[in-house]
């Protein structure tokens, strides 16, 4: 029998690997990407290329290693060379002697026929159509169940009082979710999930900024991929909120955490018309929604070379002078130095604070005026 | 009376400052790092222990630059600062009203932008070194030129000559290029400043609104060129503050004098620590498929500082 593999983005392989399964494939669970990953990686990957060719040549790489033999990933449309990174994944490993079998899903809007001739092949079971469908449900549910996980630990994770408990909490309960088969059970693990970041003990009164995260959405996902940003931020009494999760990106390209009824392609639109590819344009809307919804400032991530990104970092200056928000961007390759990260992120926590803090006495001044 | 001592660790240069209460620098080291944090950082406090005036007394410690925490557990430092802040409050100091700090360092270079007192932006340089200390260091040990020198010389320039700034792979090249067009050493050393100092601001002044009045600081400070350089791609006059070479020490000792006057106590260990005994080790932890480098620092045989890791494991708290 064939044995599936895909990317490993975050998480959500706990939800692939259990609708692979449901539909009667083997899978190979993709490892985190670790060092080895990037060694793979870097040395058979064109040296030009983006920082996530690389970590998914490396996993894939691992993963032929541990008995994959066909890999399910994505295409894409629009000018952003990543779209093209199945086949070239494909060449790379057949020189390499893996002669892959690869499924590879396009969006579903544009290219229904190719959704459904691949959900066919992966179909080994030969469940019938409401029976696939059905599975496709309970596995979204359990990838909103991950999410909504995760959306609560970026909350919870500054206003700790006992420093690591979060992510401890975090680790324990995607077990639980991960463990939960049927629906029922998924709600069931969620619930007693969130009830158990809920009880950390926290510090309501603490003093948090709020962070929104931008960017390139392998590098956003993948917390491997950013030296764990998030949780940084965390640490330094930082609530971030993340643009993209990939039900949100699932959910096809309109968006329903919108703010005064504006999508981000609207938001984007005076500043950028035009997609460009990638998520240069989701860059510059959700900086825009974020600063309305009073954000303390933006992070944007990107893989180094990434054009919609590098467009978007320099359309960016002029959406922080104008909604007067405050904008980090790193550019990510395989450097695993944290150091220079944590200086920056520390800087940067620090300049927010204090604009915060200037905001805040201004108001007082105000208010003291028209008291007196 | 009362002072403050601010270390900053930086990859080519470790500063240690004393500060007095009133902002004075009482004493000052520029100290090359050699590679030897752990040596340089005794023998410099070991230094300023002796040129300190007797009868007084350190009231608060802090430390910054790359190796803040290494510094900030061996002395036992009351604040770990970023060297980012550290410069700004160091150049407010120093030039009361300053609105952009330009920063080059031995490996990084930084620009602050400061409105009213408060860092508003900051850049630094992100995936390339060109520009900075180590390249300069370089070239000029290349041409046999003291860097001490190369300011000076770049400022006898007569012709422009045009080099590359992009990349200093390509700037070297450029370099040797000119050198055997037969061009004036002054000259290539002139183009070079110029090459930089608009790699600089291309890359980590991009989008960046400068205003003055602008203070220029950090080792590259030293080189006049560069500052001839900027005011020429400028229009504008650049100050460049007398402790140029050592502003990250002073900023983050006045941090210090700040954090104490909250606490009221300091955490210095003393200048005992110079007589100590430390040790570094390292160790691959493989609790996961991370493989994080953990390194640890020894203040004789007890374990005083530990990083590295990117999880909690291994924090002393």
């Amino acid at each position: 029998m064939s044995k599936v593999t895909f990317p490993r983005m975050g998480e959500s392989w706990r939800t692939f690997k259990m609708l692979l399964e449901d539909l009667g494939n083997e899978v190979v669970v993709p490892p985190r990407p670790s060092k080895k990953t990037l060694d793979l990686g870097v040395r058979h990957s064109p040296e030009f290329a983006c920082f996530p060719l690389k970590i998914l040549t490396g996993t894939y790489l691992e993963t032929i290693e541990m008995g994959a033999d066909t890999i399910v990933t994505s295409g894409g449309m629009g000018p952003c060379r990543a779209g093209e990174y199945a086949m070239l994944h494909h060449k790379i490993l057949k020189d390499l002697g893996h002669d892959m079998k690869m499924i590879v899903f396009e969006l579903p809007r544009y290219y229904p026929f190719n959704f459904i001739k691949n959900v066919w092949t992966l179909n080994k079971s030969r469940v019938c159509i409401r029976g696939i469908i059905s599975r496709i449900k309970r596995a979204w549910r359990k990838l909103q169940a991950l999410d909504n996980a995760e959306k609560l630990s970026h909350v919870v994770r500054p206003r700790e009082i006992n420093r690591g408990a979060t992510t401890r909490v975090y680790h324990k309960i995607l077990d639980w979710i991960d463990q939960a088969y049927t629906t029922e059970q998924i709600i069931e693990a969620e619930a007693a999930a969130l009830e158990a970041m809920r009880n950390i003990p926290q510090d309501h009164t603490r003093e948090v900024l709020k962070v929104g995260i931008i960017g390139e959405i392998y590098v956003l996902l993948e917390p491997a991929s950013n030296l764990e940003m998030e949780e940084t931020l965390g640490n330094l009494g930082v609530e971030v909120e993340r643009s993209m999760f990939l039900t949100g990106w699932t959910r096809d390209n309109t968006w329903t955490e919108t703010t005064q009824g504006m999508t981000v392609k609207e938001a984007a639109a005076p500043y950028l018309p035009e997609l460009i590819g990638g998520h240069g344009r989701d860059s510059i809307g959700n900086t825009i929604l974020f600063a309305k919804r009073g954000f303390d400032g933006m992070v944007q991530l990107a893989p180094f070379t990434c054009i919609p990104e590098i467009v978007a970092r320099t359309i960016l200056p002029r959406v922080s002078r104008d909604y007067d928000i405050p904008i980090l961007t790193f550019f990510l390759d395989e450097q695993t130095g944290k150091a220079g990260m944590s200086t920056r992120l520390e800087a940067f926590t620090e300049l927010m604070r204090r604009k915060k803090l200037l905001l805040k006495k201004k108001n007082v001044a105000q208010k003291n005026i028209y008291i007196a | 009376m009362k002072s403050y001592i601010g270390i900053d660790v930086g990859s080519v240069s470790i500063n240690i400052v004393v500060v007095s209460g009133a902002g004075d620098v009482i004493a000052g080291l520029y100290l090359r790092t050699k590679g030897r944090p752990i040596e340089v950082i005794q023998n410099g406090l070991k230094e300023i222990s002796e040129i300190i005036p007797p009868g007084m007394t350190i009231a608060g410690v802090g430390s910054t630059g790359s190796g803040r925490y290494l510094a900030g557990v061996m002395a036992g430092a009351d604040v770990v600062k970023n060297e980012i802040t550290a410069h700004a409050v160091a150049a407010s100091m120093m030039v009361p009203g300053v609105q952009t700090v330009f920063e080059i360092g031995g490996q990084d270079s930084k620009i602050i932008i400061l409105r009213e007192g408060v860092v508003t932006d900051f850049a630094m340089n992100t995936v390339c070194a060109a520009g900075t200390g180590s390249f300069l260091d370089q070239q000029a040990q290349r041409l046999n030129i003291p860097i001490d020198q190369f300011g000076e010389l770049a400022l006898q320039s007569t012709a422009p000559v045009r080099i590359a700034g992009r990349c200093t792979v390509f700037a070297e090249s450029d370099m040797i290029h000119k050198q055997q067009m037969g061009h004036q050493i002054p000259d290539i050393i002139n183009g070079l400043c110029e090459a930089l100092v608009r790699n600089y601001l291309n890359n980590v002044g991009k989008g960046k609104e400068i205003l003055p009045p602008i203070v220029f600081q950090g080792g590259v400070a030293a080189n006049i060129g560069i500052k001839a350089a900027f005011e020429k791609a400028l229009g504008m006059p650049v100050q460049i503050p007398k402790h140029f070479s050592i502003m990250g020490a002073i900023g983050v000792a006045q941090l210090a004098k700040e954090e104490t006057a909250k606490t009221g106590v300091t955490s210095f260990k003393g200048f005992q620590i110079t007589g100590l005994p430390y040790r570094t080790g390292s160790f691959e932890c493989n609790g996961c498929s991370n493989y994080c480098e953990v390194v640890e620092i020894l203040e004789k045989d007890k374990v005083i500082g530990r990083w590295g890791s990117r999880c909690a494991k291994w924090d002393i708290v």
